[in-house]
């Protein structure tokens, strides 16, 4: 199956909820047709049709300048598409606004490839940044609430810390916790273990599969870690020429016949199972 | 020559396309500015940015602006044998011209680079970008402040000038020169009006705008180099200098 989950309804949960009245939306969280981006005049998505399950880890993964962090920003609104609509439940955001796209991004959350904490904030600043600021929390419940979100990221105790005091790990972990503590719907990471040593990137991806299953957010990931992403992800798409090649669940995903494909996650590591699915 | 033609043309539209993006940029800063919620605390941190910690350079270079005012208005004023109206004399250049344009040149040099570099490594660093995804709009969390701080802190360290750079005067002319104190005070009183004061304070209050509206503009759209990092910050640097010195001169042809 090639970029869809209409044939695979079974595996893809659905999340009955007031906001989804359009069919479809029972079981994707987010959906990009036909969406094309240039940037500096160069095409870099040249029509994108993606459809992200509702409560799983979906991973894209594509060569380096294929576009796949541009894709990810157009998922929250970043950036605008030339063309396309990208759907965020039954609202579609690529015309969308001020007051109305944040409505929007209310439902999201990112960790950058680093991290973007706020250099001038602590580590216990930048976890409470969202809910003193979004939420309008003071007092002892924003302690509580980030004191916890700390110590699920393992990162109790240095709270008083400054960004530029931690590790390449440390930070991202310290994003992981500002991430989780809007407890939001979807959740977007942007190559999250870039630069980080083999075991860093291991916890860092044990920790956002754990987060995720006990959070049951959206999560979408961009990453270059293969074959690592193959046991954490349900779900793998792969960016190749500004479109989608091929779309699967990570076990079928490789077991694909795409030649090119094949090549891409065996270098990376992964013996290709021979198989029927073709990109 | 058809070249050249098209290469001019090209400049030309560039340099407009820019100006619009500016204008666009600051009427945005300003509609975000009184949407709620208002962050008061972020207004008074720029505000102490901008304003107390320029105090230190702006005292200082007002006390000597208005020293070497006095010691050459002594010696000009000392040739028609007018000594007495040393007091007026520093006091309307001060307020007049001396006082706004160097504050806010002050200002741009301390403050407007430090905004533009600040904004900018927010930018480059994707931290603008989790101010977006936090549904938190940058212009309103980062910008609107910034230009609160300029448009209150400028005419404060104006007012602060002009008075520092006035008493500087005094301490050349009366103490050191022997200008009777009575004298200079006294020119002073007869000679400053309210449209000098007036005039004084609108100049602060644009060139504030001006220093404001650049820098966060240049740190705003900042590449994503260290490189394009440096040369914002020149930018902002070297336009707002220049977009002073030119708006001086328009508000004094208007005022005068």
């Amino acid at each position: 199956m090639v970029n869809g989950f209409e044939s695979d309804g079974d595996l893809v949960p659905s999340l009955p909820s007031p906001i989804y009245h359009k069919p479809w939306a029972l079981s994707q969280m987010i959906r990009l047709v036909g969406v094309e981006k240039k940037l500096g005049g160069q095409p870099v998505l040249q029509g994108v049709d993606l459809s992200i399950p509702v409560g799983k880890l979906t991973t894209i993964i594509g060569r380096s300048g294929e576009g796949k962090s541009v894709l990810l920003k157009r998922m929250i609104g970043l950036l605008q598409p030339d063309r396309g609509e990208v759907w965020v439940g039954d609202v579609e955001i690529s015309r969308l606004s001020g007051t109305r796209l944040n409505d929007v991004r209310k439902r999201f959350a990112m960790l950058f490839q680093g991290a973007a904490l706020f250099d001038s904030l602590s580590v216990f600043e930048n976890v409470a940044f969202p809910l003193r600021e979004k939420l309008r929390m003071k007092g002892p419940g924003v302690t509580k609430r980030v004191e916890e979100k700390l110590a699920e990221v393992g990162l109790a105790g240095m709270g008083h810390k400054f960004p530029a005091e931690l590790s390449g790990g440390m930070r991202k972990r310290a994003g992981l916790a500002r991430a989780l503590v809007m407890e939001p719907e979807i959740i977007l990471f942007d190559e999250p273990t870039t630069g980080l040593d083999p075991l860093m990137a291991k916890s860092i991806h044990d920790l956002i599969v754990t987060m995720q299953q006990r959070f049951g957010f959206t999560a979408i990931m961009v990453s270059h870690e293969i074959p690592e992403i193959f046991g954490i992800s349900d779900w793998v798409a792969m960016l190749r020429k500004g479109k989608i090649a091929l779309m699967a669940t990570a076990t079928e995903f490789q077991r694909t016949t795409d030649p090119e494909i094949r090549e891409f996650i065996s270098v990376g590591g992964t013996v290709a199972l021979p198989g029927s699915l073709a990109g | 020559m058809t070249n050249v033609i098209e290469q001019l043309g090209q400049w030309a539209v560039g340099r407009v396309r820019e100006m619009g993006r500016m204008l666009l940029f600051l009427l945005s800063a300003f509609a975000w500015l009184v949407r709620p919620p208002f962050r008061f605390h972020q207004f008074m941190k720029q505000l102490h940015f901008i304003g107390y910690k320029s105090v230190f350079v702006v005292v200082l270079t007002a006390g000597f602006t208005g020293m070497v005012l006095a010691l050459q208005g002594y010696y000009s004023l000392r040739k028609f044998g007018s000594e007495g109206l040393l007091g007026s004399a520093v006091a309307l250049s001060m307020i007049r011209e001396l006082g706004p344009v160097l504050a806010a040149l002050m200002v741009t040099a301390r403050a407007g680079s430090a905004m533009t570099a600040e904004i900018g490594i927010m930018r480059i660093t994707e931290q603008v970008d989790a101010l977006d995804t936090m549904a938190i709009n940058p212009m309103q969390y980062l910008v609107a402040p910034k230009l609160v701080g300029g448009l209150i802190g400028v005419p404060l360290l104006v007012a602060l000038f002009d008075v520092v750079g006035i008493y500087g005067g005094s301490l050349v002319g009366v103490d050191l020169l022997g200008v009777s104190e009575g004298a200079y005070w006294n020119s002073m009183e007869s000679a400053v009006e309210w449209k000098d004061v007036y005039g004084g304070i609108l100049k602060s209050v644009s060139f504030g705008l001006i220093v404001s509206w650049v820098c966060c503009y240049k740190g705003f759209y900042t590449r994503q180099s260290a490189e394009g990092l440096g040369r914002a910050t020149t930018e902002a640097v070297v336009l707002s200098s220049v977009l002073i010195l030119v708006c001086d001169y328009f508000l004094t042809s208007v005022l005068l």
